[in-house]
């Protein structure tokens, strides 16, 4: 069978956020493969160490420096690398479309897609390829199998969890606690450097949705801090209580 | 485009037990605010007799009926809503289930999203919202340019409607689920959390983090005092990946979001993971020993000190009161 894990680069959760004109400055931050994509790429991984014949492809829309992430992915174990390039940043649902055609050119059986995205703050991505695809769509999921054509998953609802099967092909959104993802080692950083990373502009494709402007709002807090007395803490979380309503 | 142009503005209410959700609510004045911004009205679309709940608020109710589980059937139902009512503009409050099929029937109407919207207008005739990114740092504005958009709500964000003056009416929309419909099986899983109060519609969480110091200290002192407070359970990452609490409970980037009335944190230090998921709390309580932890920074009232000794001493003023 085939995987495509897709792969976004974002920048690391440490990074300050600064917003200058109407666009977000991320001045010395690093940028990193999204830890939400790290899981589908480890997933794959497992799928292929239990045994499964399968090629897996990590893929990406983005710019130039997104190869960088593509490498992290091919250390981890992928097979081959495509970069779909553009600087154009295009939203969750476009991101779909180019997505969608490269995917289809593959042929592929499985596709992971990060739950969340840590840039966009977006559980978008997923459900909009698979629809796009027309295929089913696992969101959350915290456990997954392939039996032959069939999928078989876990993955969280609104309350509690419940078990899905569906099949192949489909998408998969992934989270934390799926599984635990590895570090790459010095050996296969160096094998990936010769591993296959193909780079092609993205498909053109128009976005719905334009944004405007962005600002970095910070709420203003209280901060009514007390330390000493741990009573006179207890009698001042009450007081808010009380006056929340709570 | 004009209000008459647009159609009504479509709300998905969710209702447990007799009432909508507080999510729903919350999504009743998102689609009400909306509708007025766009010179039109709103109406509600639910799942079978929730929509007797629903017209309790709303003028107009569609009711849809025999609707197959998961999600496939629900992008076919919220679809067939705009298509069957004329209208454009679809909200629906931003569960788990609402983010994973809303983006799908955007695609379907070949229509905008707008994802976990904490602000809804219209300008020049075009759906605007505000959302969080960049782990809920950054406000975007937004505009949707289609003719149609469909808007998930930010839990929080929005107030919770009122009733109508006057029940509204219902009328049966019929959707025809196909094979594709049926083509996830979905089945309950074994090992859920049964948390007496779910997370995100919790007027109060009490989370506790690594600053706690043993999985013991939640049944000490977090269970307690959220039942005390009618609260429910939280947790940080580095909890969860110790194994002290199950996934369910773990609130910030790679778990939920809550925007409750309070929010106390006991013993958590507040990583920008962990606040991206609460910091849309109407007020924040934090209880750390640590002077310097970054939560003092973002908190309403802080108590520097350790959790051990102040939760106790909150139980006995909580009796007091």
């Amino acid at each position: 069978m085939k995987i495509v894990t897709v792969i976004r680069r974002v920048p690391d959760a440490e990074a300050r956020v600064r917003v200058e004109g109407d666009d977000v400055v991320l001045t010395g931050a690093a940028w990193v493969l999204d830890g939400m994509d790290e899981y589908g790429v480890e997933e794959a991984l497992r799928l292929r160490e239990s045994g499964i014949d399968a090629e897996i492809v990590a893929l990406a829309v983005g710019p130039d420096a997104t190869e960088e992430a593509l490498r992290t992915a091919l250390a981890m174990g992928a097979d081959r690398a495509r970069l779909l390039t553009t600087d154009a940043a295009p939203d969750p649902l476009t991101t779909a479309r180019m997505l969608a055609a490269a995917i289809q050119e593959e042929e592929a059986d499985l596709v992971l897609v990060g739950g969340k995205q840590a840039d966009w703050d977006s559980a978008a991505l997923g459900p909009a390829l698979a629809e796009t695809l027309g295929w089913p769509v696992a969101d959350w999921t915290t456990s997954l199998a392939v039996d032959g054509d069939t999928l078989q998953c876990v993955h969280d609802a609104d309350v509690g969890n419940e078990a899905l099967a569906m099949p192949l092909p489909a998408v998969v959104t992934t989270q934390q606690g799926l599984n635990d993802p590895r570090y790459p080692t010095l050996p296969n950083i160096m094998k990936a450097k010769r591993k296959e990373l193909r780079a092609e502009p993205a498909p053109d494709a128009s976005a719905s949705v334009r944004t405007v402007s962005r600002t970095v709002e910070q709420r203003e807090r209280r901060r009514t801090l007390i330390e000493g007395d741990p009573r006179e803490g207890a009698h001042a979380i009450v007081s808010l209580l009380r006056e929340a309503g709570a | 485009m004009s209000g008459a142009e647009r159609g009504p503005v479509l709300v998905w209410v969710d209702v447990v037990g007799t009432e909508p959700t507080r999510g729903a609510l919350q999504a009743i004045d998102a689609a009400r605010r909306l509708a007025a911004a766009a010179g039109t009205h709103v109406h509600g679309v639910a799942a079978g007799e929730d929509a007797q709940v629903a017209a309790r608020y709303l003028p107009t109710v569609h009711r849809i009926d025999a609707l197959p589980d998961g999600h496939d059937a629900r992008v076919r139902a919220w679809h067939a809503s705009l298509d069957g009512t004329g209208a454009t503009m679809f909200v629906v409050a931003g569960t788990r289930t609402a983010l994973a099929v809303a983006p799908r029937v955007a695609v379907r109407a070949g229509g905008a999203y707008l994802e976990e919207a904490v602000t809804l207008t219209v300008e020049d005739g075009q759906v605007v919202a505000e959302r969080l990114t960049q782990l809920q740092r950054v406000t975007e504005r937004l505009v949707a340019e289609a003719t149609s958009a469909v808007v998930t709500v930010k839990v929080g964000a929005f107030a919770e409607a009122e009733p109508a003056e006057e029940l509204g009416s219902v009328e049966v929309l019929d959707v025809v689920a196909d094979e594709r419909d049926r083509r996830v099986t979905v089945r309950p899983h074994e090992g859920g959390s049964g948390a007496a109060v779910a997370l995100e519609e919790a007027d109060v969480v009490v989370a506790g983090g690594r600053g706690l110091g043993s999985a013991e200290a939640f049944d000490t002192l977090v269970i307690p005092l959220a039942e005390r407070l009618g609260g429910a359970v939280g947790a940080t990452r580095a909890v969860v990946d110790a194994e002290w609490r199950p996934y369910g409970e773990q609130i910030g980037q790679t778990g939920k979001t809550v925007a409750p009335t309070v929010y106390l944190a006991l013993g958590i230090s507040g990583a920008v993971q962990h606040m991206s998921g609460m910091n849309r709390s109407r007020w924040i309580v934090a209880i750390n020993a640590d002077a310097d932890a970054p939560i003092f920074q973002q908190c309403d009232v802080g108590v520097i000190n350790d959790v051990h000794a102040v939760v106790p001493e909150l139980m006995k003023a909580l009796e007091e009161r």
